[in-house]
């Protein structure tokens, strides 16, 4: 991920200054390009969990980045019914190219214009960089937040917690 | 920090004595591009620990970027169903350029594994599900890439060049050598 490698990789996500929506608030709803003539709203997603991962940048250069590993992780998170969402500043086009080079099975969204907007909402912008956290939320059925976690930029933070997060939520 | 969700067990592909005090856990893909140069630092890390050191490969392929990487893992546990893991393991890291069923048959063949068997496995997707459940436990462990690396259950989030694996396992040896 060029954009955040330039940058000193902070010792520990969640010491810093960024707040992250917490447990227990209502996810805060958007409806932003999946595609160049397709919006998606949260709203449309109610009912399933949801996965929302903010990620810095398309194109990382890291073997196995944090979206193809959960393009790879699908069936498993299907298993509980969850729909995944990657969301970055990066625009459609732009999206759309990565995922077809890395074969995505699951929506990018553009936080493009006004960039960042929804991110700021979940406290998961770095003001000054101008790319979302590595920041995650898992969305129970009913649109509230049942978990978020905040990884250093330069860390893709995996699938363990959001599997365990999942594997919490009531059916 | 991620810990190792699935215990080493018999069950899996483990180089060295199973007495020493540090076990290397790799998940690993055989088309993954960081992996190849991963696989000499790894055969020269074992040999610089040698019987202190226990190693045990997982398969992580990732399917969608790399499209030999499932066939090569299938082909590697084929070979582990007939005691030769290790050999495939090698083999097909060795030849990272080349992979496919050409190649499988070829190492097969070296291997004096039945060729036939080896293709009608790989149609039939006989050992997806051993590599699938190692894909599986590795994404319970926090597995975030490959290589992906566990020193005595703990994911080692640092470089994997030779000099940081070896301080890291020194590290653990320092500390289950200690007497109590």
């Amino acid at each position: 991920m060029t954009s955040a490698s330039a940058q000193p990789p902070p010792a520990q996500g969640q010491e810093k200054a960024t707040q992250l929506l917490q447990t227990g608030t209502k996810a805060p709803d958007f409806s932003l390009h999946v595609t160049p003539d397709q919006c998606l709203s949260l709203s449309d997603l109610t009912g399933k969990p949801v996965v929302l991962a903010f990620y810095p940048a398309d194109w990382s250069p890291v073997c196995g980045d944090q979206m193809s590993l959960y393009n790879e992780a699908l069936p498993e998170f299907e298993k509980y019914g969850a729909q995944v969402l990657g969301i970055s500043v990066d625009g459609v086009w732009c999206h759309d190219a990565f995922a077809k080079h890395n074969h995505i099975h699951f929506p990018l969204l553009a936080d493009f214009e006004p960039k960042g907007a929804v991110a700021r909402q979940y406290g998961a912008y770095r003001e000054g960089d101008g790319f979302c956290e590595r920041a995650l939320f898992v969305i129970d059925r009913k649109g509230v937040i049942s978990w978020s976690y905040l990884s250093p930029v330069a860390v893709n933070p995996g699938a363990d917690g959001i599997l365990h997060a999942l594997e919490q939520l009531p059916n | 920090m991620s810990v190792l969700q699935i215990p080493v067990t018999a069950a899996d592909h483990i180089q060295g004595d199973p007495h020493a005090h540090v076990t290397l856990v790799e998940y690993g893909d055989y088309e993954c591009p960081a992996c190849g140069p991963a696989y000499p630092i790894v055969k020269a890390v074992q040999k610089h620990f040698g019987k202190r050191l226990r190693f045990v490969f997982r398969n992580f392929p990732l399917t969608q970027i790399h499209p030999q990487a499932e066939s090569a893992a299938e082909t590697a546990e084929f070979a582990g169903a007939h005691e030769r893991f290790w050999e495939m393991h090698d083999g097909l890291y060795e030849n990272q350029g080349t992979l496919g069923l050409p190649l499988y048959l070829s190492l097969a063949e070296a291997l004096h594994l039945p060729e036939k068997a080896l293709s009608e496995a790989l149609e039939k997707h006989t050992f997806k599900p051993r590599v699938r459940s190692d894909f599986m436990g590795g994404l319970k462990s926090g597995v975030n890439g490959t290589p992906t690396f566990f020193i005595n259950g703990r994911r080692h989030d640092a470089a994997y060049d030779f000099d940081d694996l070896v301080a890291a396992i020194d590290a653990e040896l320092a500390q289950a050598e200690t007497p109590d």
